[in-house]
């Protein structure tokens, strides 16, 4: 079997475009202020961390595809754009997209337009709202894509989509996989969010990496280890899902750093927390910093990851995702 | 793991279907469907269950929801809060299980396709959201919303835990979960797989369709000369899947075997297909050379057929120049015309139409043509027709430019 090597990170976050400006606000370790958004509810009160405007719009963005696309789309577009960096235009590139709300700013006008006054409901607005959207605009962008999938699911599945896309690459039909993780906000999510969570703040953007099983694409990080998703039923309580996840990763060392998904909420965390109580390493926990981008904050978890081993500050790197509502599941990374 | 994988088998393994449940307006059950599938009977009917006075269109193919599951381990508080999507799904998994004579099992993969499953939950939490201002909402409705929230509802109802992969290729997505979980056996990563698609009708995508004017306002009629539009509908079939060793060790009644899947990726549009068909004849290519087949094996294809004119015309123009010479004997319908296009779902209940094709020896017919349009070279069933059905080929492709085929083989 070979080696999956990772060939480029790319990033969009509250903290910016591009994956230094997550980075460093991850190292300032100073949470990014929140926002209230408007709602049509009336006296609600929702906070959110959105992404900021692009100081300077990139021109894959005109691209006729992305015009007029929904802010998810264009989110993913600009992580995959940078994480496949300036490899060779000809490669074949497997697209493999993984979201958990959906495409839901343009779902909620368009469902707005329906209730209101059918007739008239916009054409334009509705083939936006559909899951693939996304992934088909982002494939557009890229010159030889022969295969795309989109996967639903708790923010563990960009994990699986990373499995998926090795596959893809063992299968022989692309030569490169870039595989993004985004999200979009909206007041309906956020709402949803602060039904379990009065402090939950959601943020949204997208991550992305990509895949090569090509040595000299390699940017010096390897994808070892994905673990088995540990689905969350009667049978498996998300804690005993947890301790699964861990136990198929390595153990703890001075050199391996872990970047979990906690943010502080309480019982949401008390799995991840409890699995991970006796670490000794050096962690990171980036959504306590940028926020709970539901599958972008996966991504972002990732690329943060490797963007660490890659400057040679640790050897080593585990992702846990201990997701919402579907799964725990792990990664490993090492230095190449 | 699911990385690295493990040490891939030196040639892959035989994969059989053991259980096949399937639940679409023409009823609930293989026998039921079978029956309409075979003499190409309708399920459109009046839209009940949303407003449609202001549609274009008021018509699709409903379900009738049983009111009972055959195989159930939830309570009925749980089966209260499962929504309609969730009982669509449960419906034909419950039917696949009984029939695959499975137990309950801490690690069975579910590989699930839909492209708006909870999306009526969605619906219901939006409107509540409106008019509940500043009071707390219902929680089950944001949550039904998620795909994985109805897999979990099946895996607690059956007594078995996952891995979960949702797959979103749009209308294609029946097919992708089926041809993913396939390559999942191949690959050793697994031994057994339940799999499959479903789609509740609901009022945003009833009335998207609407706005981009596809749903027909006559009747749905795949590759007539005058077709008009598509007719939605919903529904579920989910398949269990298991390599032959597998099945062969607890004396599975095997019903079909897969053979090959094939997808490609068109970039033309995000809701037109390339006029010349390139990547629709691509996936049947791939999935032939993946099956070590060519068309002239193919027995009868199941097209995807929407009865849009750019879907069918597209898909005519790849259909013939991918079986060649071949075409004028090739047996074609869209099942569509009976059952409507179930989005997530159509994948997964036509890939249960072959496996009764195959089975039961019939090619199913549809219903309405009037006059065929005369891009088709091949053959399109019309009337109920007994035949000599060995190897059956079914496409779907999706918003988005996802397409896939799968191609069954009948068992001997």
């Amino acid at each position: 079997m070979s080696s999956v090597f990772i060939s480029g990170i790319g990033a969009v976050s509250p903290a910016g475009w591009g994956v230094d400006s997550m980075s460093q606000a991850v190292e300032r370790n100073i949470p990014i202020q929140s926002v209230s958004i408007s709602s049509p509810v009336p006296n609600s009160k929702i906070q959110v961390r959105p992404v900021p405007a692009c100081k300077v719009r990139p021109v894959y963005l005109s691209h006729p595809r992305l015009r007029r696309s929904s802010p998810v789309s264009q989110y993913a577009a600009a992580a995959a754009v940078e994480a496949f960096g300036t490899q060779s235009a000809e490669a074949k590139i497997g697209i493999i997209f993984s979201f958990q709300s959906g495409c839901v700013q343009y779902a909620d006008r368009f469902y707005g337009e329906t209730l209101r006054e059918p007739e008239t409901a916009s054409p334009l607005l509705f083939p936006e709202t559909v899951l693939a959207a996304p992934t088909s605009h982002t494939a557009c962008v890229f010159k030889n894509v022969p295969i795309t999938e989109t996967l639903v699911g708790d923010p563990g599945t960009f994990l699986q989509g990373m499995a998926m896309g090795a596959n893809l690459l063992f299968s022989g039909q692309v030569d490169k996989c870039i595989v993004i993780g985004a999200e979009e906000s909206s007041w309906l999510v956020s709402s949803a969010f602060q039904l379990w969570n009065q402090s939950a703040i959601g943020a949204c953007g997208a991550g992305a990496v990509c895949l090569s099983l090509n040595p000299r694409d390699s940017i010096g990080v390897e994808l070892k280890a994905i673990t088995d998703s540990f689905a969350y039923s009667t049978i498996i309580p998300r804690n005993k899902a947890a301790a699964s996840m861990r136990a198929e990763l390595p153990s703890s060392g001075d050199n391996v750093l872990l970047c979990d998904g906690v943010q502080n909420l309480g019982m949401t965390d008390m799995a991840e927390k409890q699995v991970w109580s006796d670490w000794q390493g050096p962690r990171i926990s980036p959504k306590l910093i940028l926020g709970d981008g539901l599958c972008a904050a996966a991504a972002w978890q990732c690329v943060l990851a490797i963007q660490r081993l890659r400057q040679k500050r640790e050897s080593a790197a585990i992702v846990s995702v201990v997701g919402c509502n579907q799964q725990a599941i792990g990664a490993y990374f090492t230095q190449t | 793991m699911l990385f690295p994988p493990p040490t891939l088998p030196s040639a892959p393994p035989r994969i059989v279907v053991t259980g096949a449940g399937i639940i679409t307006a023409l009823g609930g059950g293989w026998n039921e469907n079978a029956k309409g599938f075979r003499n190409g009977l309708s399920g459109a009917r009046p839209v009940t269950l949303f407003d449609v006075e202001h549609q274009r269109v008021k018509v699709a193919a409903e379900v009738r929801l049983p009111d009972e599951f055959e195989i159930n381990r939830l309570s009925k508080h749980q089966l209260s809060r499962v929504n309609r999507a969730g009982r669509l799904l449960l419906s034909a998994a419950a039917e696949a299980w009984h029939q695959a004579g499975w137990n309950g099992d801490a690690r069975l993969p579910l590989v699930l396709g839909t492209t708006a499953g909870g999306m009526a939950s969605g619906e219901d939490f939006y409107k509540q959201a409106l008019k509940n201002s500043g009071r707390r909402n219902q929680p089950t409705r944001a949550l039904m919303y998620h795909a994985h929230a109805q897999a979990r509802v099946l895996m607690d109802a059956l007594g078995f835990s996952g891995p979960v992969m949702n797959i979103a290729n749009a209308c294609a997505t029946g097919s992708s979960a089926i041809g993913i979980a396939w390559e999942m056996l191949r690959r050793g990563q697994a031994d057994h797989v339940l799999t499959g698609g479903y789609d509740a009708l609901c009022q945003l995508v009833f009335s998207g369709f609407d706005s981009l004017q596809t749903l027909s306002k006559t009747a749905c009629r795949p590759f007539d000369a005058h077709r008009d539009g598509l007719l939605l509908g919903e529904g579920a079939s989910v398949l269990a899947l298991e390599t032959l060793d597998h099945a062969k060790s607890h004396g599975a009644n095997i019903l079909g075997e897969i053979i090959g899947y094939g997808a490609s990726f068109d970039s033309h549009h995000l809701t037109q297909p390339q006029p010349e068909g390139n990547a629709a004849r691509l996936s049947m290519c791939l999935a032939c050379e993946s099956a070590g087949i060519s068309a002239c094996d193919v027995d009868y294809v199941n097209a995807h057929g929407t009865g849009t004119p750019l879907n069918d015309a597209a898909e005519a123009v790849a259909l013939n120049r991918w079986a060649g010479d071949y075409a004028s004997k090739l047996n074609v319908s869209s099942t569509k015309s009976s059952v409507g296009h179930l989005l997530g779902g159509s994948g997964a209940v036509e890939a249960t139409v072959c496996l009764m094709a195959l089975k039961e020896q019939w090619l199913p017919p549809q219903n309405g043509l009037n006059e065929i349009d005369p891009v088709c070279q091949f053959r399109i069933i019309q009337k109920r027709t007994d035949a000599a059905v060995k190897i059956a080929l079914s496409n779907s492709f999706g918003f988005g430019g996802v397409n896939a085929t799968l191609i069954f083989r009948r068992w001997e």
